[in-house]
Formats: structure tokens, sequence, C-alpha cells
């Protein structure tokens, strides 16, 4: 196995590129997590009073609880007293246009590939740029508004839309959810909002880009999509952070509901600094997302491309509420080096008809450990519910691991049920195959890991799908036949 | 093309090759037979580079160059193309696109610009027809489900796209009816050229009625013990293996 662990070992110690630091000065409070230090964040944002009320009840909540240890991830004690919980890029006033932001912000973004520039952007995508706890710019806003889209960051959310945010925050994740999503009900800075009115079509993908900056800050963002009666939307999301010693805690909560024959897709590709070769430092991505499909023949379909992060525990989930409705997940996570993760997702069938599909690919490389958690709950009067899930893993060398560990809890027997998992290894045949045509073991590498999250990469839209796959160190498959 | 001298290998500290001597030239057709055990397979294995196999001794050279020192995939972009005894599934990788990142490979090498997705279709659409290839199989991951027939249809196909200057077929016969076996020779026969040279890895005869070689070699216990014209394939056929080796055993005491 010389040949194939060498190209693995090749792979595995890429460097990370998105991991410079922008050189800007920051507008943080103190370290630490207290009442005072929660009323000193919504009084920064100027929030209305429902707001703070919300937050504190979550704190005070959080208090009450400990910290989840069930998942299959090993990591030092979380210091919740050491981290800082708010960090913004000084600016003197809020930017009224791009003109106005910091031109070092805007360089970070270029070099991270999101341009900012309305002008310069892909067409067809909308970015909401998260800087640390704050969104620093949306693009494409007054278009969108011309539709009756509200794109906009959480911060604006709150202070211009706040019956809706009142309405629907918390409706899916509730702020006494979990250790994570109960400390981000207190403290979370900001993130993305969105409102797709009845029957409007969004006509372009929308997008945040997540990045954290700043050395020990945390980074708790909130996203809430609100999909009315026969709306569509399709939102991006991609991370990354500079490259640290110390682990930082991003710990966020994404909310979606999709009302009658709405349709949701929301897209993943997170690439959080993973630590160094030995494991040190890297992003703690301990993150609660859920949507729930509250009226008839809505769908929600969750894609997600982990690369990134030291420790990923996430679970995107699907609550099926309303009769017909659909709820999809599909995921890419690949573990190198150090990284761990515990990924899946919940399918929770509570009305009649509920579809759900689960395709979960884990690649499992290095000393990378990665566990599948899964759970699908088909519920008394959920009436003809259908689930197919198909969990498979792949390892490459010998010292990484692959866990699966699927629930399934069925109290309706009409329910239909199918599970398939499979666990392979990228042989030396296989590559000695690709080499002897020609193709070298890196490219042979690449083309077999991509070949294999293929069912997963065909779901995400077109521009991160391409992302995804030179994270993955691939070339492009597909192309031809 | 090709030349062999004195070449000891061995395998999990076995050693299987000890002192072949081989020369095959543009045009030419090699058959190289024995009963199991007796190598053949080692040799095309050492001669397409697989890493497990140690050359202890001897050299080989292609066109003059050393082809011992070459990366596997070095030798497959200087021409040398193995079809498998097993040829290897690639879940998700589609034929085509396999096919496209190794011809592009080997044209890179070679100083040749990459083939585009539509040159590289007509190139491909071109070779189906010569080898009567069912076009549903080149859309299909790489081997993924194939039968064994199919799998082996699919080497041929691969080397008739790739186009090499040697083609090694490692029992390419294995695990075909005769029908298959048919099929697979025609597409062999029609890739024959003044310009490439094949050397065919046999257990049995039969083959070799259908892909008629210039030279036939007798492999035994990692040494070549006899060689001759097609008669001899026959020959053996009817003596059997252990015949040929009392005659060499008998004839070199």
């Amino acid at each position: 196995m010389a040949t194939a662990t060498d190209t693995i070992e090749d792979l595995a110690n890429k460097e990370y590129r998105w991991g410079f630091v922008t050189d800007i000065e920051s507008d943080a409070i103190p370290r630490g997590l207290n009442e005072d230090i929660i009323r000193m964040i919504s009084a920064k944002k100027n929030e209305p009073e429902f707001m703070l009320e919300w937050r504190l009840k979550s704190y005070r909540h959080w208090l009450t609880m400990e910290e989840p240890k069930w998942q299959n991830v090993h990591y030092a004690p979380i210091d919740y007293q050491n981290i800082i919980y708010y960090a913004a890029p000084k600016q003197k006033n809020s930017p009224k246009s791009l003109d106005e932001i910091d031109p070092e912000l805007l360089k970070t973004y270029e070099k991270l590939g999101i341009p900012l520039k309305e002008q310069e952007l892909l067409s067809g995508v909308a970015v909401d740029a998260v800087f640390d706890s704050v969104s620093v710019a949306t693009t494409f806003k007054d278009k969108l508004a011309e539709m009756g889209i509200i794109f906009c960051s959480f911060s604006d959310a709150v202070l211009h839309h706040p019956d809706l945010v009142q309405k629907y925050l918390g409706s899916v994740v509730p702020y006494t959810d979990n250790f994570f999503a109960t400390l981000n009900s207190a403290v979370f800075s900001d993130g993305s909002f969105c409102y797709i009115p009845k029957g409007v079509r969004c006509p372009m993908e929308l997008s945040t880009y997540f990045r954290i900056n700043a050395a020990d800050t945390g980074q708790f963002e909130r996203t809430l999509i609100i999909a009315e009666e026969g709306s569509y939307v399709s939102y991006l999301e991609g991370c990354t952070a500079p490259m640290r010693d110390e682990n930082q805690l991003h710990a966020a909560v994404v909310e979606l509901i999709a009302l009658d024959n709405a349709q949701i897709k929301y897209s993943t590709v997170q690439n959080w600094y993973p630590g160094d070769k030995e494991g040190k430092g890297g992003i703690y991505n301990f993150v609660t997302k859920r949507g729930k499909c509250l009226g008839v023949n809505s769908k929600i379909s969750w894609t997600q491309v982990e690369t990134g992060s030291a420790i990923t525990w996430k679970y995107p989930s699907c609550i099926l509420q309303g009769d017909n409705s659909i709820g999809e997940f599909y995921s890419v996570a690949l573990t190198n080096n150090y990284q761990q993760a515990d990924t899946g997702t919940k399918m929770i069938h509570i009305g009649e008809n509920t579809r759900s599909t689960i395709v979960s690919k884990g690649i499992s490389a290095g000393h990378g450990q990665n566990t599948y958690r899964g759970m699908v709950k088909i519920l008394k009067n959920a009436t003809n519910a259908r689930n197919f899930s198909q969990c498979d893993s792949l390892l490459l060398g010998d010292k990484c691991g692959a866990h699966t560990f699927p629930y399934i809890e069925v109290k309706n027997s009409t329910a239909q049920m199918e599970h398939e998992a499979s666990t392979s290894k990228i042989g030396e045949d296989q590559i000695f195959y690709c080499k002897q045509r020609g193709i070298s073991a890196e490219d042979a590498v690449s083309m077999i890991v991509n070949g294999f999250c293929k069912e997963v990469f065909r779901e995400l839209p077109m521009e991160f799908a391409v992302e995804a796959q030179k994270l993955l160190g691939v070339s492009l498959e597909g192309s031809v036949g | 093309m090709l030349e062999i001298n004195n070449l000891h290998a061995r395998v999990e500290g076995k050693q299987i090759l000890q002192g072949i001597n081989l020369k095959v030239n543009a045009g030419e057709t090699h058959a190289i037979m024995g009963p199991n055990g007796s190598g053949k397979s080692t040799l095309a294995q050492v001669l397409a580079g697989r890493e497990s196999y140690e050359v202890t001794k001897g050299e080989v050279l292609f066109e003059g160059k050393n082809l011992l020192e070459m990366t596997p995939e070095d030798r497959a972009r200087e021409g040398v193309f193995m079809a498998f005894q097993y040829p290897v599934e690639i879940p998700g990788v589609s034929n085509t696109y396999f096919l496209k990142a190794a011809l592009n490979a080997i044209r890179k090498h070679r100083g040749l610009e990459e083939l585009d997705a539509i040159d590289f279709l007509k190139l491909v659409k071109e070779k189906m027809k010569l080898m009567e290839m069912d076009q549903s199989l080149i859309s299909r991951p790489v081997n993924e489900g194939f039968s064994g027939g199919e799998k082996k249809r699919n080497e041929i196909f691969q080397m008739a796209v790739l186009d090499p200057k040697l083609a090694i077929l490692d029992e390419t016969d294995s695990g075909l009816d005769i029908d298959a076996l048919k099929i697979v020779a025609n597409s062999v026969n029609a890739l024959r050229s003044k310009d490439r040279a094949t050397i065919v890895i046999t257990h049995y005869q039969r083959l070799l009625n259908y892909i008629i070689p210039d030279f036939v070699h007798v492999l035994s216990n990692g040494r070549i013990i006899r060689s001759g014209g097609k008669e001899l394939a026959l020959e053996l056929e009817d003596k059997g293996y252990a015949r040929a080796d009392e005659v060499v055993t008998a004839s070199s005491q």
C-alpha cells in the first residue's frame, strides 16, 4: 500500500489556503459570559426589548444545562468564560454602500474568492458576508426587494422586520433545544435573514459567507429562512477561518420554515480551519440546523460538504409536519489528519405521505474519525411515510475510522423504510489500474473520491459543486458522457 | 521495441522470474504460454510496474529507454498498455471520464494538446464502432456491474482509444465463453498494426486460434524454455505443459 498511502498523505497534507488573518481594528467586548455581557451585545445592536428578553431567558436556561457527552468526538473541556462573545470590525458609521466598507475587508473577501462588488459577482448569486460577529455587506438587496424578498443581516431583520422575527425565531429550534443552540440563543451576534413572499421564486442563489477573523472569539450566528406559500429559494453557505493554534468555537443555529407548496434548498460548503497536521488548533463546529415543512407539499433539502473544522457536530434535520412534505439530506464529510466529524440528520415524519431521503458519504483519511449518526422517526399519524437511507464510508489509509449509528423509530405500520450501508477502502488495485492508464496517483485518488461523492455533488448548485470538488482536491468529474 | 535481458523478479520474498530474455519488434505478436505459477502474469505486472513486484536483476529496454526506472504512469504514457486479467471497478467514475483523463495524461506527456470533450467523444464513437461496443457500457462507471466478458471487452476498448505502442494482454481469455472469446479476439485483431507490438499471455491455446501469433514462448519456472512459431502452441495443446517441461529437462541434462 506504499504508494496509495503516500498519495493520501500528500492530499492530507495540502496547505489550508484560507488561513490568513486580516489586520483590522476590532471592536470587541470583554471576555466571558454573564447577563451584563448579553445586555451589552443587545445594546450594541440597538435591539428591541423582546430580543433582549429572549436572550436572557435562553441564558438562564443554559445555566441549567450540561454540555452533551454522547457524541463520538473527543476534545478538551471548553472554558466558556474565556471566550470573547462579540467582535466586530471597527467602522465609523454603518456603511451605506460598499464604497464605505473598509478596503481591508473587501480585500479579505476578494482573497477568499468572494467578490462583494456587485458588478463582479457571479450572475445569480446574492451574498451576505458575515465577518466575526457582524454582517458586513449584503449584495443585491434592492433588486430582491422589488420582488418582496427580504435578504439582510439578522440584525437588520430584528430592527426592521421585528414581527417576522418574533413570529418565527425559535419556532423550529426552541431556545431550550440543546446546550449549544441555547448558548447561541443567548449570545448570537448576527447572521442572515431571508423571507420569500407568497408565490415568488427567488431568481438568484442567496448566499452567506461566514468568516472568523479575530482571535479567541466565538462565532454564534443565526440564520432564519421563511418560504411563504408556493415560494422557492436556494440558499448557499460558505465558511473559512484563519489558522490559529487555539481552538475556536462556532455554534450556529439555522432555522428553515416552508409553508404550503414551498421549497427550500440549503447548501453548505464548510471549510473552517481544521487544525494542523498534529491536530493542534481548528474550529469546533457545533451547529444546530433544522427545517420545518409546516405546509402541505412543502420540501426542504439539505446538502452539505463538510471538509473543515477540527470537530464537526451537526445534524441538519427536517420536521415533516405538512402532509405530502419531503425532506432530503445529502452529505459529504471528509476528515483528515486528526479531524473528527459526528454528523448526520433527523427526519421526523408527522404528516401523511411524507417522504425522506438520506444520502451520506463519509471519507476518512489520516487519523480522521468519521461518524454518521441519523434518526428516522415515523410518528403514529404519519400514514404511508417512506424513507430511504444510504450511508457509505470510504477509508483512505489504515489509521482512520468510520462509524455508523442509524436509529429508526416507527410507530405506524404503513411505513416503508429502506436502509443501505457500505464501507470501502481505496485499494492499491484501483490506484494501480489508473496509473497503468497514465493517470497519476494523486489524480486517481481524487477521481475515486469524487466518484464516491457523485450522488451528493450533483445536488449542489453549479458554482458550489465546482468549489466542493476543488476542496476535495479533485478534477472535474462528469464533464463528458 | 522491447528488449528484456536476464530479468529476475520476486514477489513477497519468493523468486518468480529467473532470467527472462525476450525481444519484441514493432508489428509482431508474441504469445507467452505456460502452466499456472510459471511466472506469466508476474512478467506482465513487472513490465507494467506493479510496486509489489521487486526486480532483483536484469534490464528492460523500451524503445531504448530503461523501462524499469519509470513510474507505472510514465510507462503508460510512453506507450505501454496492459489489459488486466481482473479489471478493477471504480464506482461513480464513468468510463468516458476515466478514459478522457487517461488519454489527456498521455497526450500531455507527449507534448500534444489535450482533447476537448467534443473531439474526445468523436474519437470514442469511432472506436466504439470499430470494437462494436455498446454505447451504454461506456457511459457506465468503470467496470462496475460489468459481466466478465464486458470487462475484458472494455479493456480492449480502452486499448483502442489509448492506442499504445506495446500492448500486453494478461489472460484476456480467462473466464470467457467461446462467443465472448471470439468477439474479444476480433477486437484485438482489428487493432493489429505494423507500429504496434502485442504480447498475448495465455494459459490455453484456444485463444491463439483466433489471435494468430508470430512467435510462441513457453514459460516454466520463471524462464522461457522454448520458443517457436505458431505451431508450437498446437504442439503444447497436444502434449501438455508437463511434456514440454520434461523435454527441456531431459535435453538440458
